[in-house]
């Protein structure tokens, strides 16, 4: 954490902008006001198209917008002030924000934070990113919960009926998120390597080679931490692309998208298992391992986005609070093991609130994945500790899964 | 897993009574855990004096003891009721404490009692600062927890060597003290010797924290809980406006917290775990503190408290996430996976609240009543209550409690800026200094000119506030230009109406700025379809569905209230604990929620108070959590009369602030139910009422009505001094002042035209030496019940709140109780009181005068409702709706006979009051026509002076079997005082006494040791031995008059000293006596404990006699 900005942003003010809809594919409509990028490069009034989806962290802003699991989705924060620390240049978890659309009720005025660098609103339109304010998120989120996720835009409040019906129109042309391969998108185009170095430790204890499928920067810097070199690899790359340096241990990231689309992926995981390589994987990685096993994915009705979700441990009973960011899940038996090509699996979490699963463990293998992000950012670190099981498994691949 | 299986009773220790520092807020935990305890089966018994709450209601426990929190007193429960366990950590700092002087004095080992929640050692590292502090250090570095640099000191001597190491200002921190008693600010040496001196003695264990400044940090809790499995949840995350060196308690407060990354509120969730872990909370909840540097974000631990607070109430009715009912669970040995969430019913406990709004909580105060009090807020708590608002934004949240504050100001513009406080100085510097409505000064700051960054240097509240408040000053300023613009009911006004009202500006607030009444306002804003809606508290931002109608109000498109078909009840609550309105109210407005349910209505409560049990979701079918303004609440009842069939809001129950809206609403087409209005106006009018008592054939005290200085005047001289003058139409005595002459008059007139601008004065003869009796009854409009006649210890004069009372009457007759009871009816039929009505009467000389009448719920209400078992009330809200009490005796809700004759041989109860002297040092502690207490407490005992022991030793400490007894009183009250003098020095005291009392004394036989005035500056005067500790109880009435004359000051001075060391100090001749019966009962050894229970059912056996004797009142 920088300690060397002792002094404040200088306070700017948000403009009162542009009258501006949230429309759904149901024709359900919100108006409000344009927040963030009001055009395009060509200067054209912006609009834009996603899945609308409610995050329900009330910190972590930052994080969330460049979380690259929210990809071609509009997220709708339930918290009522977003922007209150500004932006500042330690938090981002990618390179970019990768939200289609940000739906907030009451930006912040003001950022207020010794850390800060800039404004939010100033930041989004940096990036541009269409957003909008002053809508009531409670009643749109009320509205998601019952009808579930689905598709919507942003855009500059229609003049008239044909304008929103036209407007309704391009939503439904507009592509869903079933059927959606993302992870590509976002992913990184060239490997890269996170030294432990980089993170005060001297000694590189093991190494992993982590597929990108939309990996948040946290994950390898918690890997680092503990003495793991992270090669990071490309979304589509091989197994034996994975595999090619002997690393000690191979992972599976988070990332947007329908996890069906991910073939390339769950060949990869595939070729990993058959390695008995350890296999750890996080959110898609736990869909993707999921689907290596043999088990289906299917879309929930508004997935769960937040930071405060109870996930059970079903070996000890403990529960941690999670950092959720899915609208998949995996389809396995929830009691019991499941015989699988790769061995005996069994289901190692679930969320208390509505018993999706939430984790696998393989009894024949090395290799285990949560559906939760254990590297936070944001949420709480309660499952920080799943990364030195990972750790753990690698030093002793005998033991199998996440023992 | 199932709850441990190895106890089926166990002991619960509430909090006694409300004081600063402790309030409401442990009825409303109390209450819940003793519900929790009950529900799985367990026998629950419980402690605690004060009358006036629900957990003390028979049917909370099953065996109740209203008896003092004393060590000796929780022993004798031991060994009579033999629990299994003991539960400690919901009863604020006063269970915990006597807790731990109970195990330290090996009775929870002797009786094999268990401790649950929280163990002994965990509390110990929880409360201990040195120890704690030690515990903070040793955690792993990584996590960045540091506390703040300290000395942990144990005399004066080593807090001056201490200052060497750690400079000015530094903080001094008594160990063991409520509400940071006894702590403050040391600026230098002299602040030092000041602070730390009464810090060590208002410690238990003589110990002080000295620690580096850290004032102007931010300032943080969170709420966390805990399970047996080490399941860790924070429920809440709380930030303070105010910046440090305001306590708490005295903040101003937002949840969530509003100024934190992900990264910065992770690590201190990150620490506040590992610090629950390590201190070893092993199943229930703590709270704990924490300040941030602003520039840097070093972050520093404060402290922790080991059990439910304040902030868990805070917390709890902020995230619908009940605490205290969960800390129960868990205590019995449930996980929290175990435990449903009541919301959601579908998700469980173990997860942590996500807000979609925003709780502001704003402190209220009573420096009014203190004179001379020290305005300054400081680590040391001296606020009397809160409101909470919630709204869909901060300033919404933060102009809702602005207004639900009820302190003169309704928010923002309401009252002229010359009436802030601190107006005489440059705003810039006002905010500079902490101060009950300091965020008015931010804005007056703001509107004159000073940037937000000027105005966080000079008061250190975080800019992010300062600006929501520079929000709201742009946002009235757009309002005011638009609609000089383009005229008020323009569309482009109307728009701009709408954004100001989803910014939380009330009706009031813009019709004060627009400069239109606010009626018109209102009705130009509703036909326009600005409407708020109602949006629900679910404890997970909307992501499930929620089953609990917990609402408040805020403007967006969506509604949540739900159509229902049951009539319902609207019962207004009573808002901000005050001197004056405090939870007799409240308890008031719940058992008109738990009666008309029974009685098969929906039962509705409106109140924004959140230390109290009426705001909690499960006392009512509906609740809404809003300011109790006209505006507020008609929007409540137009919601409600959209969702079903409304029969009527009840506004008789919560005191003064639902009772000063009733005429409003009526108008307005509300329909009031129980005593109408107009009734009400015929009893607080006094022409109107004076014609009410002379058709009843009744007296008053001469008295006269005055609008003007010189028509006061006129009034007085007519009447003959001293009178009795005070504003109409108030609670508590505010404003109450006995004058002697005109001078006083006209300055008095002066001020209280400043405290009610809207109401006249009352000016009433004194009377002199009279008894002053209380008389709670209800009425049906054609039979009264007669529910409690109290007759108070202290003379006419003392006001009824800060009174002692005993119930049955102790000195009257069976014909003056009769005269009470026909005037009583008399007044109830000529009013038309359809409810409660209670009645102050004074009798002087045989002769029956009626001080007041006031035609709703007193104070004294649950204080009867408990020395009489009968359920009053419940049987109110009943006769509100039509019920006759006839057929609420058939019932059984009601008694046959009533409360005029208690049977022969029936306990004695006692009311006494709380004062918070010690809160504010300096202030003179003699009581007299204004309300000054905070709360009460009840002694119950076969005979009066046993049940006036218990009283005093539950308010006070006990009252003193032997040692050294100091009289210094007034010349007329001398020859009073011989009785009870001598009396004392039968039982083997020492009498001192100030020359002249000494001398009477001595003519009267007996021998008094003469002791110097103060104010002769003599060694060895009364005041040095008090503060010496020689003495063992004081009896001093005042005399002199109120100004700055000797003997008024050595009085002072010796009361004063009283107060700082908790000497019994009696300052009235009626109290010494009953101090004198009090000893005796105490020295015969006649204290006993018996539960309410027991008296209750005893009183129903004497009761059933009296009846077959055909002796009954009736």
């Amino acid at each position: 954490m920088s300690r060397t900005t002792p002094s404040r942003t200088p306070i700017s003010r948000i403009s009162r902008s542009s009258p501006a809809v949230l429309m759904l594919e149901d024709g359900r409509t919100f108006r409000g006001e344009s927040f963030g990028a009001t055009s395009d490069d060509l200067g054209r009034p912006a609009e834009t198209f996603g899945e609308a989806v409610f995050a329900t962290g009330m910190t972590g802003y930052q994080e969330t917008l460049t979380d690259p699991s929210y990809a071609g989705q509009i997220v709708v924060q339930t918290a009522p002030h977003i922007g209150n620390t500004g932006v500042n240049d330690e938090d981002p978890e990618s390179r970019a924000m990768w939200v289609a659309g940000y739906v907030v009720r009451d930006p912040s005025r003001i950022p207020s934070n010794w850390r800060s660098r800039r404004t939010l609103e100033d930041e989004l339109r940096a990036q541009g990113i269409v957003g909008m304010s002053g809508i009531d998120t409670r009643a749109l989120t009320r509205h998601l919960r019952e009808r579930g996720a689905m598709r919507g835009a942003i855009a500059p409040a229609p003049a008239d009926g044909a304008g929103e019906a036209a407007l309704l129109q391009r939503i439904l042309d507009s592509p869903g998120m079933v059927g959606a391969n993302l992870a590509p998108t976002v992913s990184t185009q060239e490997p890269y390597t996170v030294s432990p170095a980089s993170f005060g430790v001297s000694e590189v204890r093991l190494r992993v080679s982590a597929l990108d499928l939309g990996i948040k920067s946290r994950t390898p810097a918690r890997m680092a931490a503990r003495g793991i070199e992270v090669t990071v690899f490309p979304a589509t790359a091989s197994g034996d692309d994975l595999l090619a340096d002997g690393p000690d241990g191979v992972f599976l990231s988070n990332g947007p998208g329908d996890p069906a689309t991910t073939s390339y992926a769950v060949e990869a995981a595939q070729k990993v298992l058959q390695s008995e390589t350890p296999l750890f994987g996080i959110c898609f990685g736990n869909q993707i391992l999921g689907r290596a096993l043999g088990f289906g994915t299917y879309k929930l009705v508004y997935g769960h986005r937040g930071i405060n979700q109870p996930v059970q441990d079903r070996a000890t009973g403990r529960v941690a609070v999670t950092s959720h960011n899915h609208g998949f899940a995996v389809d396995a038996p929830l009691d019991g093991r499941t015989d699988t090509p790769y061995g005996r699996v069994e289901v190692s979490h679930v969320a208390l609130n509505d018993n999706v699963v939430e984790g696998l463990r393989l009894l024949d293998l090395p290799a285990f994945s949560v559906q939760y992000h254990p590297e936070a950012a944001p949420g709480p670190h309660d499952a920080d500790s799943l990364f030195d099981s990972f750790v753990d498994l690698m030093q002793h691949p005998g033991k199998k899964g996440n023992a | 897993m199932p709850r441990r299986d190895d106890i089926e009773s166990v002991l619960v220790i509430g909090s006694g009574p409300i004081i600063i520092g402790q309030a409401s807020e442990f009825d409303y935990s109390g209450t819940q855990a003793c519900r929790v305890l009950r529900d799985e089966g367990l026998r629950v018994i419980l402690v605690n004096s004060n009358p006036a709450t629900i957990m003390t209601d028979p049917e909370i426990a099953d065996a109740t003891y209203i008896e003092p929190i004393t060590v000796d007193v929780v022993r004798r429960v031991i060994e009579l009721e033999q629990p299994d366990a003991l539960l400690a950590t919901l009863g604020g700092q006063t269970a915990l404490n006597t807790a731990m002087a109970l195990h330290d004095a090996g009775i929870l080992d002797k009786y094999g009692v268990r401790l649950l929640g929280a163990d002994i050692a965990a509390i110990k590292k929880g409360e201990d600062r040195e120890v704690f502090k030690s515990l903070v250090d040793a955690l792993p570095p990584e996590l960045g927890a540091e506390s703040a640099r300290s000395a942990v000191c144990n005399t004066l001597d080593e807090c001056f060597a201490a200052a060497d190491e750690l400079g000015y200002p530094m903080v001094v921190r008594p160990s063991y003290t409520l509400g940071g008693r006894g702590g403050g600010f040391a600026y230098d040496a002299d602040d030092l010797r000041q602070i730390a001196g009464s810090g060590l003695a208002a410690s238990p264990y003589s110990q002080v924290l000295l620690e580096e400044s850290i004032l102007g940090w931010k300032e943080f809790e969170l709420e966390l809980m805990r399970d047996r499995l080490d399941n860790v949840v924070v429920v809440c995350s709380i930030e303070n406006v105010d910046a440090m060196g305001v306590h708490t308690g005295d903040s101003v407060t937002v949840a969530p917290a509003m100024t934190l990354t992900d990264r910065e509120y992770q690590r201190m969730r990150d620490v506040a775990i590992a610090i629950m872990r390590a201190v070893g909370v092993d199943a229930g909840g703590c709270n704990i503190q924490f300040a941030v540097e602003p520039t840097t974000g070093r972050l520093i631990v404060i402290e922790m408290n080991p059990r439910v607070s304040r902030s868990s109430a805070l917390a709890s009715k902020a995230t619908g996430f009940p605490i205290a009912k969960i800390s129960a669970k868990l205590a019995l040995g449930y996980t929290l996976d175990e435990i449903a969430n009541d919301i959601t019913r579908s998700t469980p406990a173990a997860f942590e609240p996500t807000l979609d709004y925003v709780v502001v909580k704003v402190p209220r105060f009573a420096f009014e009543k203190f004179p001379g009090a020290d305005t300054r807020l400081t680590t040391t708590m001296k606020s009397v209550g809160e409101a909470m608002a919630i709204g869909g934004n901060f300033a919404e949240a933060l102009q809702k409690a602005m207004r639900s504050l009820e302190s003169g100001s309704a928010g923002f513009w309401t009252k002229p800026d010359r009436t802030l406080p601190h107006a005489d100085l440059d705003p810039l510097e006002a905010v500079a200094i902490p101060h009950d409505g300091r965020l008015y000064n931010v804005e007056r700051a703001l509107r004159a000119g000073y940037t937000v960054e000027q105005v966080y240097e000079a008061s250190g509240i975080d800019p992010w506030f300062v600006d929501q408040v520079l929000g709201i000053l742009e946002l009235r300023r757009e309002v005011e230009q638009v609609v000089a613009d383009d005229g008020i009911d323009s569309a482009k006004s109307l728009a701009i109406l709408a954004h100001a009202k989803r910014q939380g500006f009330s009706d009031l607030q813009l019709s004060k700025v627009l400069e239109v009444a606010e009626d018109v306002l209102r009705h130009l804003r509703q036909a326009a379809g600005i409407r708020p809606v109602y949006k629900t508290v679910d404890t997970c931002a909307a992501e499930f569905a929620a089953f609990t109608p917990y609402h408040y109000s805020s403007y967006g498109e969506e509604t949540e209230v739900e159509p229902r078909e049951k009539p319902a009840v609207i019962v207004l609550g009573s808002g901000p604990n005050r001197i004056g309105q405090g939870i007799e109210f409240d308890y008031a407005c719940c058992h008109a929620a738990f009666a008309l349910s029974d009685a098969g209505f929906e039962t509705i409560m409106v109140n924004c108070n959140p230390e109290t049990v009426s705001t909690d979701y499960d006392t009512s079918d509906r609740l809404y959590f809003e300011p109790l303004t006209v505006e507020d609440v008609l929007e409540v009842v137009a919601a409600e009369q959209a969702a079903g069939p409304l029969v009527g809001v009840i506004v008789q129950l919560g005191g003064q602030t639902p009772l000063g809206l009733a005429a409003r609403l009526k108008a307005a087409g509300v329909p009031v139910v129980g005593t109408s209005p107009e009734a009400i106006h015929l009893a607080e009018d006094r022409g109107e009422f004076g014609r009410v008592l002379a058709s009843a054939g009744l007296l008053a005290p001469k008295h006269g009505t005055a609008r003007s200085s010189d028509e006061a005047s006129a009034i007085a001289t007519g009447i003959g001094y001293p009178v009795l003058v005070r504003p109409s139409y108030v609670l508590g005595g505010r404003g109450m002042e006995i004058v002697y002459d005109e001078g006083s008059l006209r300055a008095y007139v002066e001020r209280a035209t400043d405290a009610s601008p809207e109401h006249p004065i009352l000016i009433d003869r004194f009377l002199d030496d009279a008894v002053e009796v209380d008389v709670d009854a209800l009425f049906d409009g054609e039979q009264l019940y007669l529910a409690g006649v109290m007759e108070h210890i202290e003379e006419a004069g003392i006001h009824s709140g800060d009174s002692a009372c005993a119930l049955p009457p102790i000195t009257l007759g069976r014909s003056d109780i009769a005269r009470i009871r026909e005037a009583t009816e008399g007044i109830a039929r000529g009013v038309g009181v359809r409810g409660l009505l209670n009645v102050q009467f004074a009798l002087q000389s045989d002769v029956l005068y009626v001080i007041e009448a006031n035609p709703r719920a007193s104070r004294t209400v649950p204080f009867v409702a408990k020395a009489t078992g009968v359920a009053l009330a419940k049987a109110a809200a009943r006769v509100m709706l039509g019920a006759t009490i006839d057929e609420l005796r058939a019932e059984l809700l009601l008694p046959d006979g009533d409360g005029a004759r208690m049977p022969l041989h029936s306990h004695v109860a006692v009311k006494e009051a709380v004062l918070p002297f010690n809160r504010f040092l300096g202030v003179d502690t003699v009581l007299g026509p204004e309300m000054k207490s905070t709360g009460e407490v009840m002694g119950i005992d076969a005979g009066f002076g046993v049940a006036y022991a218990k009283s005093q030793a539950a308010a006070y400490g006990a009252l003193p079997t032997k040692g050294r007894v100091f009289v210094s009183v007034a010349n007329r009250d001398k020859r009073a005082m011989v009785f009870p003098v001598k009396r004392l020095v039968d039982l083997g005291f020492e009498v001192l006494a100030t020359d002249g009392t000494a001398e009477m004394l001595d003519r009267n036989g007996v021998r008094a040791t003469v002791v110097p005035k103060y104010s002769e500056g003599l060694a060895g005067n009364a005041v040095e031995r008090i503060l010496a500790g020689e003495i063992d109880l004081v009896i001093n009435t005042p005399f002199g008059s109120s100004g700055n004359s000797g003997p008024r000051v050595d009085g002072y001075e010796i009361r004063s000293a009283c107060v700082a060391k908790e000497v019994p100090c009696v300052t009235t001749v009626q109290g010494a006596s009953a101090a004198v019966q009090g000893i005796e009962a105490v020295i015969r050894g006649d204290l006993d404990v018996r539960s309410l229970q027991h008296w209750h059912r005893e009183l129903a056996a004497l009761r059933a006699e009296t009846r077959a004797d055909g002796s009954g009142p009736r």
